[in-house]
């Protein structure tokens, strides 16, 4: 006999007999009829109307039929909270049943109806249920206090639920304290203010580890990720936390095991101090981690995406165990493509023959997106590992012979980029990528051939004939095809000025004329100009060096990465994501870090933090777009003159020039003026003036003055004032000995100074004197004469005014270098009051030469990343992160010489301000 | 926390039954599962993760079913995935298995269960075996109202108290899987060892169990570093072991649930020589013909013997009339699977056996390119073990201090052996 049978009556007036049956006598009956309900409330018939009948019901002895109208209750109550009332007495009662089955059943079913009326019944059996003596009812109502917090909190903390729960904690039942610690992180965790309601003291961790050996599977989870958000008072209890954690490790239960990693890792971050421990450490992190990889498919798919986190965060945990992510044939998809890019982040010279040995395999499968991933990561093996950049570049050229469409245009994408990183190195591959020229069909490959023709437009005989057969279809062509065209024409042309001059007419025409892409017409109008009034800059411009490319891709950000290590084994660590973008509300919790190092700062970091290189910033490097980015500084434009005929077609360009446009165009020079930002005063922020020396004390001279930088040099800024009766001669000045040695560049220069009068005077000061530390660091003590007397006064230096005009660093550099400073040399720091938009900060802070090295858009926020050096060649890098519309920011500074930071953020500061 | 709701989906993404646990997400939200799920698909984007405004789905996937959680939290999602896993098993080991008729005909059971594994979220008791001391399918037919098994909140929660039998016996298998990956080339890429120990446990009272093994570990600390023994390399045991303790002195000792269950696995990364070593070669004219010749080489001692080996060789989709010819075990076309299979009853070790087979080919060639699935080989070795690993005593003390008789059975098997081919 099965229950199947519930599912069958169908007939009319369904409602109306289940009704006379369950008001019937006889026990079975009701029974049955309960259960014909709830198969139709479980096919989603409304069987509401049932409520009061069913809720008759509920005083039984039969468990079955309690449960079942339980069941019934937690689905209609909210839509009937008059009639759930009529329910209370009977969950009263059965919270005081000798059972303590039904004791538990009562409290767990009451927290789920979520009637504001019955929950005030709620409080009194739930404080007698957490106090019970059966340890089943206390777990039970352990988790109730979560529910009832999750209806109303201030209901939780105004009877005193918190500080039961947290008595639990010391329960002599381990499942009793493990559902406590869920319900104690839960309610942590939604804290409206953010701010931990309870906090774990380190008897209460020990009760914790100590209940660890004892608890289900399912209670060890709940225990070490409550764990995981503690901060161990000192290394020693991080290392003995360590030491009890580690044997979870080997439990069947892969949650457990994630969890146990978590935690572990985290503690490692505390003792990066132990290099010997946290190696020990290491070493057992990596079998389980790899076991991981036999569990059901969907428990790999998390493990391997928190595996990608493992290793950006500490790439030496499993650098050996590379063939453990080689792909299965029968591997559902979305494990393929975890496990490629693991194997992509792991390939090292080591390796790389069998990497790429796989790969060549892969890219011979059906499934198209596994293929062009495969494809995809050959080229980005040979970017990373320099000595084997020649064999990817044989077996990509391998996979071309194959002709398989998606193949070859994939591996046109990646060879791009591998001329990027090795220029001159594989031209002589581009006859055989031109053979292949028909058949490319997607833009992103039709864009790459056409850099690569352009590029290498000396070397490719016909390459004028090539370009000329894509103009054909011009107007048909994806906009990105179209801009690349425009350029490489362009860039044909500056290279091979003979027979080409139609030809770039041509485009020129086709692009400023016949397209209504702004982009694309204003590039046009750029280049027209420019090859017109000075083809030598355009040369300069066009053809200039580009910046290399970078090796790692997509690495996260090193912030977003420490975040998202906290959240091993969540769904923000699947994401990759922090939890605040997907999780609405208070529910977000408090964001997660880890926690400050407490070792030396001599420490050599292993696990270096690593700024972001993620696609949108390899995006712009690679972009093969020639605008910003690409120009390096551009020389000022001169007016035109004899380098016109360098090119005896320019005339040509320059008369039809303004024809074309209909005389619409502003005079070209102002144009071009306006594009390279060559504007005709462009200065640096400079602090207003105060009062240096008042007269008082200068015997009649007073000095106000301020410190300012204009075209690379430094000027004191003084206005002197004679106060006094008489004249004042012989000027002279001096400086003491300062931090950076700063010093006159000549001597002062002013004649006289007659009563009354009063004169702007600037010093140009030189970085080349004696050096010595000053405290504070920006003090700079300075003696003045006069034919009255000798004057000492300090004044303080704005540092902005030491930021040198070559502070800009390659991004590569940025990357490197940000990662080689150790984090102990980090600082942070919140701006407020922030005026204007991203882009005119960071116009502001270029012009006191503070330079934006590459801007990317996190979740909304803008992250500028920036490089300045100072006079004395310290590097100072930061990060700036803006959240559009928003008046505050934060901007974190990490520099081998970490003295400077508050100067440096007082400096971003005023300039921000102004 | 983890899960807010949990469904349970036909095929075709109508609710079977589902239960609310926290009443965050409307329970409609489901409504966009099967939506979304073939967008995914049809976009390759396909993850056992999905997300929408309103919330994330995570689910499995078994016998036809999907196994729906729902949550707008961030989620321990390895916690979901496992538990997920979990209630499959529980489910099955119920209703011996779990489908939309048996889902069906156990919908109160169901119910029931539903509020026992989990509760607001978090997984609480879930060994079918205790579950069914106190949840019980013919519930309607006791009289007594039933009561909660100490085991449920015993720090024991695996075992119940006072179980009695006649004959008291344990039973131990040692079953060791060889997964392989070989490339076309006939280079070995990966071979692992994945072994298990499987228990049938049929003991009185509450039996203290230890486990003594050749571990390479404990036989070096205990200065019996000359004798053979086996370096396992990463350990998982069944939650009955005190971790710690195996820890400590690599002990493994714990006291058993009743009846079957696995308690431990281990994986070795040693490189051993192939047991079933196949070559195969295949020549493909097009348009016309295929043929394979399959050498198949036993690489073990030649005292044992694989037993039910089955090669599975691929062939193409479109192939016809099959011809076969070997000296040994039978060959079957199964064109629903693109494939044949030589079986091979008994097969020695250091033997080598071929197989030729030949197919017709179509004159036209069909459009979509097929994939190159690689040769599968199955088969079954007892009395042996590749690792070497031996069980040199298990202990049973009660306290009543009956005996028992442990016995021990060793079995080497295939796991995910897989030979790729041109």
């Amino acid at each position: 006999m099965t229950d199947s049978k519930y599912f069958t009556t169908t007939k009319k007036g369904e409602i109306f007999e289940l009704k006379s049956e369950l008001n019937n006598d006889k026990k079975e009956k009701k029974k049955e009829a309960v259960k014909k309900v709830i198969a139709s409330m479980t096919v989603g018939k409304d069987v509401s109307a049932l409520f009061p009948d069913v809720v008759n019901c509920m005083q039984t002895d039969n468990l079955e039929l309690k449960k079942l109208v339980y069941l019934y209750l937690m689905n209609y109550a909210k839509s009937q909270p008059d009639m759930a009332i009529m329910a209370v007495n009977t969950f009263v009662k059965d919270c005081e049943d000798p059972n303590p089955l039904i004791r538990a059943l009562a409290v767990r079913t009451m927290g789920c109806i979520r009637v504001d009326k019955i929950t005030e019944y709620l409080c009194e059996p739930l404080r007698k249920c957490l106090k019970d003596e059966d340890p089943y009812v206390r777990k039970t109502a352990a988790v109730c206090v979560a529910k009832l917090y999750d209806i109303s909190s201030g209901l939780v903390e105004d009877q005193g639920f918190l500080e039961q729960l947290k008595e639990l904690l010391s329960d002599s039942n381990p499942m009793v304290v493990a559902n406590a610690v869920a319900a104690l992180s839960e309610i942590n965790e939604s804290s409206p203010t953010g701010q931990l309601l309870v906090e774990l003291s380190t008897s209460t961790i020990n009760k914790l580890l100590t209940a660890l050996n004892e608890c289900t599977e399912w209670g060890q989870v709940f225990i070490l990720d409550s764990l995981s958000n503690y901060t161990p008072r000192d290394d020693r209890e991080a290392q003995s936390i360590c030491e009890r954690i580690t044997p979870r490790l080997a439990h069947a239960n892969a949650a457990v095991v994630l969890s146990a990693v978590k935690v572990l890792i985290k503690m490692m971050e505390i003792l990066q101090g132990d290099v010997e421990f946290c190696n020990t450490l290491s070493k057992k992190l990596a079998p389980p981690l790899v076991t991981l990889l036999s569990s059901e498919p969907e428990v790999q798919y998390v493990a391997l995406r928190n595996i990608n986190l493992i290793v950006q965060k500490k790439p030496d945990i499993l650098k050996h165990e590379m063939k453990v992510f080689f792909v299965k044939y029968n591997d559902p998809i979305y494990v393929k493509l975890e496990k490629l890019d693991i194997m992509i982040r792991l390939a090292s010279q080591a390796n790389i023959a069998q990497v790429l040995s796989e790969l060549k395999e892969y890219a011979t499968e059906v499934d198209v997106d596994f293929v062009r991933k495969a494809v995809r990561a050959i080229g980005r093996c040979a970017i990373k590992v320099e000595p084997s950049a020649e064999r990817c570049v044989t077996t990509l050229l391998e996979l071309i012979q194959t002709k398989v469409n998606y193949v070859v245009q994939e591996a046109i994408v990646v060879i791009k980029d591998i001329f990027r990183k090795y220029p001159n190195k594989y031209e002589s591959i581009i006859s055989t990528l031109c053979e292949n020229l028909d058949t490319l069909d997607e833009p992103e490959a039709r864009a790459s051939m056409v850099w690569i023709i352009g590029e290498y437009a000396e070397r490719i005989d016909n390459a004028d004939e090539l370009l000329d057969s894509f103009l054909e279809g011009f107007a048909d062509e994806n906009a990105q095809v179209q801009l690349q065209l425009l350029t490489a024409v362009v860039k044909l042309f500056l290279k091979r000025p003979q027979h080409t001059q139609s030809l770039v007419q041509h485009v020129l025409s086709l692009a400023t004329q016949d397209s209504d892409n702004p982009d694309l017409r204003d590039r046009g109008f750029i280049y027209w100009r420019l090859l017109s009034t000075d083809p030598a800059a355009a040369k300069e411009v066009v053809l200039a060096e580009k910046p290399l490319i970078s090796e790692e891709t997509d690495l996260l950000e090193p912030t977003l990465l420490d975040e998202l290590i906290c959240h091993i084994s969540s769904l923000a660590s699947v994401y990759h994501k922090p939890p605040t973008a997907f999780v609405e509300g208070r529910s977000a919790g408090v964001r997660k870090t880890l926690p400050a190092r407490q070792g030396s700062d001599e420490v050599s970091s292993s696990v270096a933090t690593v700024i972001p290189n993620q696609e949108s910033l390899i995006g712009d490097l690679l972009s093969m777009d020639l605008g910003g980015p690409t120009i390096p500084t551009p020389a000022p434009v001169t007016a035109p003159t004899s380098n016109v005929d360098l090119l005896g077609g320019v005339d040509v360009l320059l008369g039809s020039g303004p024809d074309l446009t209909g005389g619409a165009a502003p005079s070209t020079t102002g144009l071009l003026g306006d594009i390279f930002g060559i504007t005709t005063t462009p200065t640096m922020y400079t602090p207003p003036k105060s009062l240096w020396l008042p007269a008082d004390k200068g015997k009649g001279l007073e000095i106000q003055g301020t410190f300012s930088r204009r075209s690379g040099q430094i000027y004191m800024e003084m206005t002197l004032t004679n106060k006094a009766m008489q004249a004042m001669t012989g000027f002279a000045i001096q400086f003491n000995k300062n931090s950076f040695g700063l010093a006159p560049a000549t001597p002062m220069n002013i004649t006289a100074l007659q009563p009354g009068q009063s004169l702007e005077y600037s010093l140009p000061i030189n970085p080349s004197g004696p050096v010595q530390r000053m405290e504070p660091l920006m003090t700079l003590q300075v003696a003045i004469k006069n034919n009255v007397d000798v004057f000492y006064y300090a004044c303080q230096i704005p540092i902005q005014v030491l930021f040198i005009e070559d502070g800009s660093l390659d991004k590569r550099v940025f990357l490197t270098t940000w990662r080689d400073i150790p984090s102990a040399n980090e600082m942070q720091y919140n701006l407020n009051d922030i005026k204007g938009t991203t882009d005119s900060v960071s116009n502001k802070m270029t012009l006191s030469n503070i330079f934006t090295i590459a801007k990317r858009n996190v979740e909304g926020q803008d992250m500028l990343y920036q490089s300045l050096k100072l006079t004395n060649n310290i590097w100072v890098l930061l990060e700036l992160k803006l959240t559009p519309g928003v008046s505050y920011a934060t901007l974190s500074l990490k520099s081998r010489s970490v003295e400077v930071a508050p100067f440096i953020f007082q400096a971003y500061e005023s300039i921000c301000k102004n | 926390m983890s899960s807010s709701a949990i469904y349970i989906l036909d095929i075709k993404g109508k609710v079977l039954i589902s239960r609310n646990y926290r009443g965050d997400i409307d329970m409609s939200v489901i409504e966009k599962f099967m939506p979304l799920l073939m967008e995914k698909e049809e976009e390759g984007l396909l993850t056992p993760i999905l997300q929408t405004n309103e919330c994330t789905f995570a689910y499995i996937k078994t016998n036809n079913l999907y196994i729906v959680s729902t949550t707008k939290k961030n989620a321990n999602i390895a916690l979901v995935f496992v538990f997920l896993h979990k209630i499959v098993q529980v489910m099955t080991e119920y209703f011996k298995e779990l489908e939309e008729e048996s889902i069906r005909d156990n919908f109160v059971v169901i119910y029931e269960l539903l509020d026992e594994l989990i509760d607001f979220g978090y997984p609480q008791t879930t060994d079918s075996k205790i579950l069914q001391e106190y949840i019980t399918q013919e519930g309607h037919k006791l009289e007594i109202q039933p009561r909660i098994p100490v085991a449920v909140t015993n720090a024991v929660s695996w075992r119940s108290e006072g179980i009695k039998y006649r004959k008291n016996e344990v039973f131990l298998d040692v079953i060791e899987s060889v997964n392989l990956l070989a490339n076309a080339n006939g280079n070995v890429l990966r071979s692992e060892i994945v072994g298990a120990i499987k228990m049938r446990v049929y003991l009185s009272g509450m039996p203290e169990l230890r486990l003594g093994l050749n571990d390479k570990v404990l036989f070096e600390s205990t200065g019996r570093g000359k004798s053979k023994s086996v370096e396992l390399e990463d350990v998982k045991f069944h939650q009955c072991v005190r971790l710690s303790r195996f820890e400590i002195d690599r002990t493994i000792s714990f006291i058993p649930p009743d009846g079957e269950f696995e308690l431990m696995s281990y994986r070795l990364n040693t490189h051993v020589k192939p047991l079933i070593w196949i070559e195969s070669v295949i020549e493909r004219h097009a348009h016309s013909r295929v043929e394979y010749m399959i050498k198949a080489k036993s690489q073990f001692k030649r005292r044992s013997t694989a037993n039910n080996v089955e090669i599975v060789i691929p062939v193409p989709h479109d192939a016809d009339s099959p011809k076969f010819k070997t000296s040994v075990g039978s060959v079957k076309y199964a064109p629903e699977q693109n494939a044949i299979t030589w079986t091979i009853k008994s097969f020695p070790g250091g033997k080598e056996y071929l197989m030729r087979a030949h197919f017709g080919l179509p004159s036209v060639e069909c459009e979509d390119t097929e994939g190159k699935p690689p040769i599968q080989v199955k088969f079954e070795i007892p009395y042996f073990t590749t690792s070497g690993i031996q069980v040199r005593y298990l202990k049973i003390i009660e306290k009543s201090g009956y005996q028992a008789l442990p016995w021990v059975r060793y079995i080497t098997q295939n796991g995910d052996y897989q030979l790729r081919t041109n």
